[in-house]
């Protein structure tokens, strides 16, 4: 195996893993905030990849235009969902949220099954079949354009946490809710508020990886396990944490194919999210739970 | 004091009446002899990752049913089930077809898909006519109720070599070294397998250099064709579904991958969908694969129907085979005389078919349920359309070997 097919396949890996991440800081921002498991991860992802065709097909938009209306029709339906649906089940169990969240996964297949049809569907940019090259180092703009765009996403994410009041409070509710309610913030709205920005995510998501793969409904289920391995290894509930944890999980797959097999790309990244739960079990930048 | 008029119908005939015709409708007419149609269970992958093909598979049986009443054929009636691109899915549907009155089963284009529901006709004594599934064990366990008119994996495998060789002497063009990307399912298992076991019989003038088997629904191909990259081959012989076909085309061409030429032994490549999606990066790939020949009246008539159905998409393996697995079912229908299973599984026996539209002479089952050679052909992509050449006698036109590379396209 030569170095130059090794840069390849880190380079393609980091600027894959990065959208990776980008979809998977849905999950952590929902989790981290309001601790509920969204099983409805990839379904909302999807939808967002659907609007994004929609948007193709209807005006023309490139996916990566489509990343600012994607996340903001997903945010209302994220926090609808959250106010109308989610919170009135917060007090139950948490198998019965889960159980909640997956009836709701399986509702939005079937929606998109019925308005969409089974058939892959996918938008052809007038910059698809491009690449550059830097001496033997060859990077398409399709996934080059959809790492930048994921960059900027998830960086606008957490300046809103870092820089904004209201990302303030999002936080404070986070660590303590007991202690957000009695300072008097409104946590039933910020919590609707959260759950809207991890879907705003997700549909932001989607309209960039509309980019990079053809979307069917039942694509869905595959994106939720991915999300669910990148930040468990990433740290659940750790922003940066599911952005690393993104990298991580595209890098080792471009890897493992090109040194094993590629069908042993899944099994790798398994492999590794394993080797995580038995030596950090927190994630790698995951606060460790007492 | 009148004695009260018994009823014209009393209360007892009612019930013995609604209970006889509850009995009746019960026991299915599934031997009447006096039947009318044939009622086919038409089993495919209609969701799911293969429901494109799956879909253009159905176009097929939808445009033999007038085809074949022109021919005087009995009627057939069509009971749909879906797989979902699942195995157990499969199985399920074809026990759902069958208990909801199917007389004979059709499917299911997917090797795995189509075992499941061979164990299930077998288990009911109901025919299952293959259309399209290649792996060799279907027709090598035994079963009785069985019938393939499609190659298996070695007789692909077998006809590609052949033709590799009369493409390579034609064109004065061999590669000396080659890639072999595989779906790592039923299907292209059996296809590497046989692939492996027969290239020293065949002495072929080059060397497999990789061997890359891959998940067909996997979402990010560029590792694949990366891997394919490293090895440096002269040319790629791929085995494929769609979806993946689409991108591993994608990653070649991002990944400035130049080849001699594509050579592909199962669908994806030669797919309507993409041929739509690819565009100018689709030309010049190598199908070896089944296929129909021109020459024969019947394939006439299948182009003309399908082109009025289709006028957007061209008639490929998919239609092919699911309109002879109609035609077969159909003419053992017709010489049965019964729609009674048995009957049926004695006129499949005897099938000896010529006005069929695939390549090859006729169709005549073995002892094992299969057509004991169903040749393949080499089919070549060019500018949306699909250019035949070979065999000869069938050759539409002229091989491109090697292929334009994908820069000055």
């Amino acid at each position: 195996m030569d170095f130059w097919t090794l840069a390849n396949a880190t380079v393609g890996g980091l600027l894959i893993g990065l959208v990776y991440g980008l979809s998977a800081l849905g999950l952590s921002v929902i989790f981290g905030v309001i601790r509920i498991v969204n099983f409805a991860h990839g379904e909302i992802m999807v939808m967002g990849m659907f609007f994004a065709l929609l948007m193709f097909r209807w005006l023309g938009l490139d996916p990566l235009l489509s990343v600012p209306l994607a996340a903001a029709l997903m945010f209302g339906f994220g926090y609808v969902l959250q106010l109308l649906v989610v919170s009135r089940v917060s007090h139950l169990p948490e198998h019965m949220q889960f159980l909640l969240l997956a009836a709701i996964a399986i509702m939005i297949v079937s929606a998109l099954l019925l308005v969409f049809g089974p058939d892959a569907q996918g938008v052809e940019v007038d910059y698809a079949w491009d690449s550059f090259a830097v001496g033997e180092l060859i990077i398409d703009y399709p996934k080059m354009f959809a790492a930048i765009a994921a960059v900027i996403v998830a960086s606008l994410l957490l300046a809103f946490f870092k820089c904004t009041a209201t990302g303030k409070a999002i936080r404070a509710c986070a660590d303590n809710r007991m202690g957000a309610q009695v300072v008097g913030l409104n946590v039933s709205r910020l919590y609707a508020l959260t759950f809207g920005i991890g879907a705003a995510c997700l549909g932001a998501a989607g309209a960039i990886i509309l980019l990079l793969f053809e979307v069917h409904p039942y694509l869905a289920p595959g994106y939720t396990l991915l999300a669910f391995v990148i930040v468990i290894i990433g740290g659940l509930g750790s922003l940066f944490g599911a952005l690393v944890g993104g990298i991580l999980i595209g890098v080792s797959e471009a890897l493992a194919a090109v040194l094993f097999q590629p069908s042993m790309k899944t099994a790798f990244s398994f492999g590794l999210l394993i080797l995580i739960l038995l030596l950090r079990p927190q994630g790698l930048l995951g606060k460790a739970v007492r | 004091m009148k004695t009260p008029k018994t009823p014209a119908v009393s209360r007892r005939t009612v019930l013995a009446g609604a209970g006889a015709g509850a009995v009746a409708s019960a026991v299915p007419l599934r031997h009447g002899l006096a039947a009318t149609a044939l009622k086919v269970g038409v089993l495919l992958p209609r969701s799911g990752g293969q429901a494109q093909i799956g879909i253009e598979c159905q176009y097929g049986a939808d445009v033999a049913l007038p085809i074949l009443k022109s021919e005087g054929y009995p009627e057939l009636e069509f009971m749909l089930g879906d797989t979902e691109t699942k195995v157990d899915v499969a199985r399920a549907q074809c026990e759902r077809l069958i208990d909801a009155g199917a007389q004979a089963i059709i499917g299911c284009f997917d090797s795995g898909q189509t075992m499941a529901a061979a164990q299930v006709c077998e288990q009911k004594n109901i025919p299952l006519i293959v259309n399209i599934a290649a792996v060799p064990k279907l027709t090598e366990l035994g079963y009785k109720w069985v019938f393939r008119n499609f190659p298996t994996g070695p007789m692909i495998v077998g006809d590609a070599f052949k033709n590799q060789k009369k493409l390579f002497g034609a064109t004065g063009a061999t590669p000396k070294t080659v890639a072999l990307l595989h779906v790592n399912d039923t299907f292209g298992t059996s296809l590497a397998g046989a692939l492996f076991a027969l290239a020293p019989r065949f002495k072929m003038p080059y060397k497999i250099v990789e061997k890359i088997p891959y998940d067909p629904y996997g979402r990010d191909f560029s590792a694949e064709v990366r891997k394919v990259k490293g090895a440096k081959p002269d040319a790629l012989w791929a085995v494929s579904r769609l979806n993946d076909a689409i991108a591993i085309t994608k990653e070649l061409v991002r990944q400035r991958v130049d080849l001699m030429g594509i050579l592909s032994t199962g669908p994806g490549w030669y797919e309507n969908a993409y041929l739509k999606a690819t565009g100018k990066y689709g030309n010049d790939v190598v199908n070896l694969i089944p296929w129909y020949d021109e020459n024969k009246p019947m394939t006439q008539k299948l182009k003309a129907a399908f082109k009025k159905a289709h006028p957007d998409l061209l008639l490929t393996t998919n239609q092919t085979f699911t309109f002879d697995a109609c035609l077969i079912a159909a003419d053992a229908f017709k010489r049965a005389g019964s729609t009674k299973n048995t009957d049926l599984q004695a006129a499949l026996r005897k099938t000896n078919l010529t006005n069929n539209v695939g390549l090859g002479h006729a169709i005549k089952f073995n002892e094992k349920g299969q057509v004991p050679y169903v040749p393949c052909g080499a089919v070549q992509n060019r500018d949306g359309d699909l250019v035949v050449l070979l065999p000869q006698e069938a050759a539409t036109g002229k091989p491109i070997w090697p292929m334009r590379p994908w820069r000055k396209r």
